[in-house]
Order: structure tokens, then sequence, then C-alpha cells
């Protein structure tokens, strides 16, 4: 197997390899904290940081792990980045982790993270591990800000929390659809996603 | 070295995995603790803030008379750290209140019951020595609760304007922790929030629903002295009624559960006293109770 290029690993993953529109992977949390821009871009941010470090440490100690406990192995590691990022979002953003503690403790059960750690960083060094990580989860963020764009903006008519389209009930123009404020309206939002990319790049298909 | 695959060898590997790890957990957490610490502080008394109710916000002069509940809320929500802190200093005095007696505690004297510093009515409340029994099915799924609160006196040019009392119960799922703000009539609600409770959300955890909120505002505590008449009723309350709070729709448990918590909390077994003592009946007021130490001044 030739040596994989930092770059392709790195910017692959965002419409080549997409783990969630390609891999179908990481659904469950891209419905939970899409309703807002905020709490999606802090999800990316988090779920970058813990796979980017677990793939990084697993990759670093892989000549020592002995191949019957090393699921657990794994899942220790990546549980424990995740308790750290918990912590260090209560301190510096505490409002955010009030409504999100519940589904950063959920990274950890996000198969994004744990397949990274089993298909890549067990078979190469570290330094190309965490871009792979970085590469990933910025592939997997990537949707969720594309999701949190639609369904803050058409559910509440703001971005960012910064009003865009004026509410009806503030004497605006715009009845916002209050469907997008609900989980189902993610998968409507990745399914059409996942329809406009293979359409551009037809080799994406799945033939049965 | 044990050879690799060897149970000795896993289990070395599986314990110094353990070690290295909690070791950086633990870093990380006690590491963050004073900033952590900080930050719930501030929480609590932005959500003081937020029961004491728009009429204190248009005191200060963030929002004006006639601002939207929209408004309203991302107008608290926008205050920042320094903001709120000087509106608790500036229109806030925080007293220890002996629950069961009424009374003010003074902190200050050297037969204190507890350290106000050190004092966790959280951890008290489940402290077998400090711990107050709830007589039973007076706030369902609680059995102890603390002796002593803290209470938030609201200040307006050095008077009274009002107090803000915490007050938590269960609801479907979780214990719903919140503050209730009284006008210094002892007999208006001045507003309510909740700061902590894990209902569901869209249906119990429209608690945090402003507009449901803002309905609080106005409303009549007691009909006759020593009982709290307020209600959250199920279904809409007629807009006259004056001690009836419209129930949350879907959540009829959520709904029951503050319904408890008003009783209980404004009711004769709780702080209940202390507005009747505050407000006249012949008692002394506020003002004659020994100054209490302020606790948020730190």
């Amino acid at each position: 197997m030739a040596a994989p290029k930092y770059k392709e690993v790195l910017l692959n993953p965002l419409l080549n390899n997409n783990p969630i529109a390609l891999q179908v992977l990481g659904i469950c949390s891209a419905l939970a904290v899409t309703t807002k821009m905020e709490t999606s871009l802090i999800m990316a941010v988090a779920v970058v940081a813990v796979t980017g470090c677990s793939n990084a440490a697993v990759a670093s100690i892989r000549k020592f792990i002995p191949s019957s406990i090393r699921i657990i192995v794994q899942m220790t590691v990546i549980a424990s980045l995740v308790i750290v990022v918990d912590q260090v979002l209560k301190a510096f953003a505490y409002e955010a982790s009030k409504t999100m503690s519940v589904f950063v403790g959920l990274i950890v059960t996000n198969c994004i993270v744990m397949g990274r750690a089993e298909a890549f960083a067990m078979k190469n060094p570290p330094a190309i591990s965490f871009v792979d990580g970085v590469g990933q989860a910025m592939g997997y963020g990537l949707i969720l800000l594309i999701v949190g764009f639609f369904r803050e903006l058409l559910g509440s008519g703001k971005l960012f929390g910064y009003e865009i389209l004026q509410k009806t009930t503030e004497g605006g123009w715009y009845e916002p659809n209050g469907l997008m404020l609900l989980p189902p309206s993610a998968f409507f939002l990745i399914g059409a996603f996942i329809w406009i990319l293979r359409t551009l790049r037809p080799e994406q298909v799945e033939h049965d | 070295m044990p050879p690799r695959n060897s149970a000795a060898y896993t289990a070395i590997v599986a314990l110094v995995l353990c070690l290295v790890c909690s070791a950086v957990v633990s870093v990380f957490a006690v590491g963050l603790q004073p900033w952590q610490a900080k930050n719930k502080e501030l929480d609590k008394k932005k959500n003081v803030l937020r029961a004491a109710g728009k009429s204190l916000l248009v005191d200060v002069g963030v929002v004006d008379e006639d601002a939207s509940n929209d408004a309203v809320s991302a107008a608290f929500n926008g205050l920042s750290a320094q903001r709120v802190d000087e509106i608790f200093e500036e229109r806030f005095k925080v007293h220890l209140v002996d629950i069961s007696e009424g009374e003010v505690v003074d902190t200050e004297s050297e037969s204190a019951p507890v350290d106000p510093d050190a004092y966790d009515a959280r951890k008290a409340a489940n402290d077998p020595e400090l711990s107050v029994p709830v007589e039973p099915d007076a706030l369902p799924g609680i059995a102890t609760r603390e002796p002593y609160a803290e209470v938030y006196e609201i200040l307006k040019g050095g008077e009274t304007d009002g107090y803000v009392f915490p007050i938590y119960g269960k609801g479907l799922w979780s214990t719903l922790y919140g503050f209730l703000a009284v006008e210094a009539d002892g007999q208006t609600v001045r507003g309510i929030t909740f700061y902590q409770h894990a209902e569901t959300p869209g249906l119990g955890g429209e608690v945090d629903n402003y507009g449901w909120k803002a309905l609080w505002p106005g409303k009549k505590l007691y009909e006759k002295q020593g009982e709290v008449t307020l209600s959250v009723i199920k279904g809409a309350a007629s807009p006259d009624n004056e001690y009836a709070i419209d129930g949350l729709s879907g959540a009829t448990i959520t709904s029951k559960g503050v319904d408890n918590m008003i009783k209980y909390w404004l009711g004769p077994k709780a702080f209940g006293q202390f507005l009747a003592k505050q407000t006249g009946d012949g008692e002394e007021p506020v003002a004659k109770l020994p100054a209490a130490r302020r606790l948020a001044a730190k």
C-alpha cells in the first residue's frame, strides 16, 4: 500500500469520501445538534478535536496495543478525550455546554471516531493519523454546518442567533417552518445533500 | 517484558493505559475547576435576574417597557458577565434564611449555625445532620430539604422591591431547579425561571419558554393567609383569574410538578412564613432584622 498523502487525507473526506454522505456514519448526532448554527459549529469543533487527538494517540501506541483488547483501548482513549472536551466546554463555553453536554458525551459512540481509530490509526504513524482524524471530522462538520444553516434559517429565521428573516410573530413577513426545528428535517436535508453530491459525482452512486 | 499477546502483557498495557487516561482526565477536571465555578456562579446570578423579571431590566434601562417577549429574553441572554455583576451588586442583597422559622440568619454573629461561604444548599438537603424532612406528599419525590436557603432581596432606591426564592421539585424525568420572584407586597408574582432540568424538549421542556414564563408576573399567590392559592391548571386559565396559570400542553406531569413546587415553597412550611413576616402583620420588617452579609458581593 502506498503511503497516504497528507493533502489527500485531509481534503478527501470533505466531498470525495464524506463520512456522512458516502459512508453514512454518524447520522444520529447530526440530527440532534443541528437546530442551530452555533451548536453545529461547537459539535463540529469538538468532534474534530476528539477524532484528531484520538487518532494521534492510538497511532502512537499502536505497536504496543495487544490485538485482543484493541477495541477497548481505543474506546478508553476516546472516552477520556471526550471528558476532557466536555470539561473545556464547561469552562469556556458554559451556555452552550448546558444544552450540549449530553451530545458531547455521546461523541464516544460516534462511529466516525472509532471507525478511524480502527481503520486508519492502527496502521499509520501518528502525524498522518492526526491529519486523517481532522479531515474525517471536518467532513462530518461540513454536513453539520450545512444542515444547521438550513434548519436555523428556515426554522427560526436566524443565523448564529442573528435575525435574517423577520418572523411574522415579530411583525415581519416570514412564517417559520416548524418542521425544520424537528429532527426529521435533518434526514431530509442530509438526503438532499447526498442526492446533489451523487448527481455531481456519479462515481459515488452505489450499484446493487 | 512478557511476550506480546500473553495475558500478563495485556494486563500491564491495560493498567498503564487506565492510569495515564485517568491522570489526564483528572488534570483537566481539577485544572479547569476555577473557570467552571465562575461560570456556575455567573449562571446563578443571571437566573436570579431572570426571575426578577422584565421590570428589573426596565429599571436598569436595558429594555423598554413595551419590549416584546423575544426581545426581553434576548436581552437577558445578552447581558455580559460584568453587567450581571454590576446589576447584582446594585440591586440585590443576599440573605441566608432559616426556612422553617422564616427568619434571616445573622451570619455575622459568632453563633451563626453555618458558615455562609461554605454552605451549599444542595448538599445540605441530603446531609443527614442538617436536612429537614419534607412532609409526605407535600413535595412528591423529595424527602428532605435544606434548613437554610439563600433568598435574594431585590432593592430599588434602597427600598425592598421584592424577593427571589430558590425553588425545586420533581417533574416527569428530573428535578427542576429554579427561582420564583415575588413583589414587595408578598402577594404578587414577579417572575419565574428554571435553570436546571431534564424534561422532554418541546413538552415539559417548555418551562424554559419565555412566553410561558411571561404568564406569571402579576398573578397572586394567596387568597387567604397561610395557603397558596396560585395553581398551574390543566388547559388555559381565564385571563381574569389571578390565581391560575395555564398548564403546559402535553406536559401534565411537569405542570403538576411546578404546581406542587409553588404550593410547597411559598406555603407555610417554607418561604410563606418568611414572606408573612416581611410584609407586616405586626411582625418586624426586614430593615430591622440583623444586617445580613452580602454573600454574593465577593
